[in-house]
């Protein structure tokens, strides 16, 4: 599977990824800078954590500005798979490649901790590999991860089965809606969570459970 | 002549924080008044926070030196070999008065600062800790001081992406008038990879870069180098504002620039910016260094030279580059979005000289503004000792339980969870242990080692007696990075004190300096790096004696490591170092009497290097399933700490006083457990080499019980422990 890592200033999950995409497929992925014009032809393009531009805006708001970003929304228009992750997530929603916002957590402090994710729906090419309904651990690292949507886009996100993954077990660390952790487009390529499952893919992390999302998008491509 | 457009009066040479004859050195040095620039020079270069005029003397007596170290004390951080090519690079650096008087930002920059020393010296930072300390929880302004510190770090470690896997958070009433704030980082660099900050050639562009100068921490180390009074909030404006975007960015633009070959010198601007950083690099390098601030970027206008000489601006580096690859260089950092500014130049006339709009506004010789500060060997008094405590001065509890949970439950005992959860811990995808043990581990990435972080310092045993209070803090960093298996290194030492003017905390400061250097030599773990922090204080009382002590340890085998959780029932709970005896200046009495009294608990360091020698071997060879060494709350709270974190309850059997062997806080003592096969063997290990070693109980079970002394269940430990810091950061003030 080829693979692409979106680095924007400020970036700081960018190598966390690299070395999870690397870990699961095998090869190591394409850095893109954020001022290039066009990505490289590849299976699966990843926009990482961290606090592009700083975030001193809305978080994610001037990175969904950059220059590569028009290139990303026409390759996510033409179906290619994108993966948003953190900042990432909070990225395509300022875009409009996905509906909702990022609000700054409930707890209003930054949260760094373990949660569980139930796997809402298996029959996405982010979530194949996992059973529908499994529950499974993963970090979360972020100041802005509170999920919101008006009542009417909450609907048709949930009827049209686009949250696949949800905070379990009481573990919703940020206020989310419907402890929404993660979403997908309509079209099911697109896909963007707050959690961090590229932290937890060796022994090292204290468990693997993060690869299966990754498995799943390598046995799509495959 | 330099004319001088403002007059220099006693007043402001008193503003200046210059003494009277700190001021007749600086005529006798130039032979002329200087003008006003020039006296923020002065003030700038010869306040105790850049020239370490008290504690000079003293610090020369700590061992710096060692097999490994690469680079000790006088550079931006230390730098140690950890083999392979690889080195680590850290120091730990303190931003009390900042932090006090703005606590987001003072705490955001001080991780700043320290974050730049490290990667100045050409090391990508992958660890940071932070010893915080705050004053009395009921002192109207500690929760406040809590609050913006903790989001502080948070806030720029968080976004700069280092994980946070260690720290400290005390309160005592001592602190109420100037909370501490100590910032540590580390930092990976190749052997042939460090950059230094000494200017070499002449002639060379003086390159600045990074963010633009403002009028933001304009005598900032003058300030960190008074005591407070009532007038504190008029001194906002020297504190500092952090931009964590920029610095990550100059992160990557200065690695990017370092690959080049571009670079001849390196140095931040931190405390007292371009000032400090442009003498330094000519001092250094036996050169001169000639500026004109003109070309200086700046995002204010009309500044004067004054300003921007004595702006502490964050995220901002000074270069001596190689002037055939300037252009590279250049691109470089128009990609990262920086700052690109040629400033001056070395000359060979060992002058520094400032010109500004024309005219020159300081000519000094450079070598004597470095190396030519006043120096002060100030008079002590050493501490009368303490008398030391027997069981019998100190009273048992009523209920051995409620004491045992009142200590996990304690502001000084309870979970640091509400804190260390604002802390991204995980960034970069290397941690192998994250806050909450003895030490935080991280693995080398590309290899199979880790590196063990830990900073330690008990500021009560300083108070109760200086010499055995600065030993502990060395023993117990050293003991928490052998309890996760870790070859101690070396360390760096943050020495937080009060007005070394007066002769009892002067005392204090050389009496833990004493202690330091002894366990430093003792334990081979040499100080490679550090920090001093006087004048801690506030309407004349000073803070408790506080030199807080950063240590770094290596594991060969990131893997083969110990934990503190229990990990199975039915273990062995073997503990190294025999029962408690000692109730002296305890958490015990402390918080559970409310007293402070008696001598500290004596450190053996034989003693202590080779029960930790013992236990190392025992983790290096997988024969352990937990270790936990025994400190503050001695050996009950060591054991509901693992029961708490392994979710499994024990039953212990003790001898002797009960209070003393439970609460004790006796050095040189860990818990270990190990599998029912193992005991025998490991006893007998221990005997061979003359350390006390017994079994005194077993994992199981949901409760903890001390045979005939207690028995409490973990979920009730756990809900006092974890209870107390939400439950006090969430309350009405």
């Amino acid at each position: 599977m080829k693979t692409a890592v979106i680095v924007f200033p400020g970036s700081n999950r960018d190598r966390d990824m690299f070395r999870a995409l690397e870990l699961v497929t095998g090869s190591r992925p394409q850095s893109i800078w954020h001022a290039d014009a066009t990505l490289p032809d590849v299976d699966l393009v990843v926009v990482p954590g961290g606090f592009s531009y700083g975030d001193y805006l809305r978080s994610g708001a001037i990175a969904a500005r950059s220059p590569i970003l028009k290139d990303l929304v026409a390759k996510a228009a033409q179906g290619v798979t994108v993966l948003g992750v953190c900042n990432g997530f909070q990225i395509l929603t300022e875009a409009g490649l996905l509906p909702g916002a990022l609000m700054r957590n409930a707890g209003l402090n930054f949260v760094c901790k373990e949660v569980l994710l139930e796997t809402v729906t298996d029959a996405t090419r982010f979530s194949l590999k996992f059973e529908k309904g499994q529950v499974w651990r993963c970090p979360v690292a972020h100041h802005d991860g509170n999920y919101f949507a008006d009542a009417d886009t909450l609907k048709a996100l949930e009827d049209n089965g686009q949250v696949v993954f949800r905070y379990a077990n009481g573990t919703n660390p940020n206020g989310s809606i419907n402890d929404i952790a993660g979403i997908m487009n309509g079209a099911g390529n697109v896909l963007g969570m707050m959690p961090h499952p590229e932290n937890l893919v060796e022994p090292l992390h204290g468990g693997t459970d993060g690869r299966l999302l990754f498995e799943s998008l390598l046995s799509k491509a495959a | 002549m330099i004319p001088n457009d403002i007059k220099i009066t006693p007043e402001l040479i008193e503003s200046h924080g210059l003494k009277p004859d700190e001021y007749e050195r600086i005529l006798a040095l130039i032979g002329r008044e200087p003008t006003f620039t020039e006296l923020g020079i002065f003030s700038a270069m010869w306040n105790e926070h850049c020239s370490y005029k008290s504690s000079k003397k003293w610090l020369k007596t700590l061992p710096t030196k060692g097999p490994r170290v690469i680079q000790g004390p006088g550079e931006n951080a230390g730098v140690v070999d950890i083999g392979d090519d690889q080195v680590v690079v850290f120091k730990m650096e303190s931003h009390n008065h900042p932090s006090y008087i703005e606590p987001y930002q003072g705490a955001a920059t001080g991780v700043g600062g320290i974050l730049r020393d490290v990667f100045t010296m050409g090391a990508r930072p992958v660890a940071a800790m932070n010893a915080l300390r705050f004053g009395a929880p009921d002192h109207p302004r500690t929760r406040h001081l809590v609050s913006g510190v903790v989001a502080g770090v948070g806030g720029y470690g968080n976004s700069f992406g280092v994980p946070t896997v260690g720290g400290e958070v005390e309160f005592h009433a001592r602190y109420n008038g100037n909370c501490l704030v100590n910032a540590f980082a580390a930092g990976l660099a190749k052997a042939d990879g460090i950059f230094l900050s000494k200017a070499e050639g002449v002639g060379l562009p003086v390159v600045y870069l990074g963010a633009k100068t403002g009028r933001d921490g304009v005598g900032g180390a003058t300030m960190a180098s008074a005591e407070f009074d009532d007038t504190i909030d008029e001194k906002r404006p020297t504190v500092q504002v952090g931009d964590p975007f920029t610095e990550k960015c100059l992160l990557e633009a200065c690695l990017e620039l370092m690959e080049t070959g571009a670079v001849i010198a390196i140095q931040d601007m931190g405390a007292a910016g371009l000032t400090c950083s442009a003498v330094e690099m000519g001092a250094k390098g036996n050169l001169g260094i000639e500026l004109d601030l003109d070309a200086v970027p700046v995002r204010e206008e009309r500044m004067s030279a004054y300003e921007m000489m004595l702006s502490e601006s964050q995220e901002r580096m000074l270069m001596v580059l190689r002037p055939e690859l300037e252009g590279e260089a250049e691109a470089i950092f128009r990609k990262w979005g920086l700052d690109f500014a040629i400033v001056g130049k070395t000359t060979d006339t060992l002058r520094f000289i400032v010109k500004h709009q024309g005219d020159i506004v300081a000519d000094l010789p450079i070598k004597e503004l470095g190396d030519e500060a006043p120096e002060y060997d100030r008079p002590f008094i050493e501490p009368e000792k303490r008398a030391t405590l027997s069981p019998a001065d100190v009273p048992e509890p009523q209920d051995y339980a409620a004491a045992l949970k009142a200590l996990v439950g304690s502001p000084n005992g309870a979970s640091r969870r509400w804190v260390y959860e604002q802390y991204d811990t995980l960034i970069q995808g290397n941690s192998a242990a994250t806050p909450g043990g003895d030490a935080g581990v991280i693995r080398v990435e590309g290899t199979r080692k880790g590196l063990a972080f830990t900073v330690d310092v008990t500021p009560r045993y300083c108070e109760a007696d200086p010499f055995e209070g600065g030993k502990q803090a060395v023993a117990e960093v050293w003991r928490n990075l052998t309890a996760v298996g870790a070859e101690p290194l070396a360390a760096t030492d943050n020495l937080n004190f009060g007005n070394p003017e007066r002769p009892e905390i002067m005392g204090q400061f050389v009496g833990c300096i004493k202690g330091i250097g002894e366990a430093c030599r003792e334990l081979d773990f040499p100080i490679v790096s550090g920090n001093v922090s006087l004048y801690n204080e506030t309407h004349g009382e000073a803070i408790l004696p506080t030199p807080a002590i950063g240590g770094v340890g290596l594991l060969p085998d990131v893997t083969v490591r110990a934990g503190a959780a229990f990990v199975r029932e039915n273990d062995c709970i073997v503990l190294i170092g025999g029962h408690g005896t000692h109730l002296g200046a305890t958490q015990y009495l402390a918080d559970v009497l409310g007293r402070e009294d008696g001598a500290p608990p004596p450190v053996d360091l034989a003693c202590e290097k080779r029960n930790g020698t013992l236990v190392r071997q025992f983790i290096g060879a997988q024969r352990v399933s937990a270790v936990h060494d025994i400190s503050s709350g001695g050996l009950a709270v060591a054991l509901a700490e693992m029961a708490m974190a392994g979710n499994i309850g024990a039953t212990v059997e003790i001898d002797g006083p009960a209070h003393a062997a439970l609460f004790g806080e006796d050095q040189g003592r860990y818990i270990l457990t190990a599998a029912e096969d193992q005991l025998d063997a490991l006893l007998e290990d221990a005997i061979d080499q003359g350390i006390e070693a017994r079994m005194i109980g077993r994992t199981g079970g949901t409760e903890l019980t001390v045979a005939g002394v207690l028995t409490i269940s973990v979920e009730e430990l756990r809900t006092a422990h974890e209870g107390w810091f939400p439950h006090y950061m969430a309350s009405a003030d």
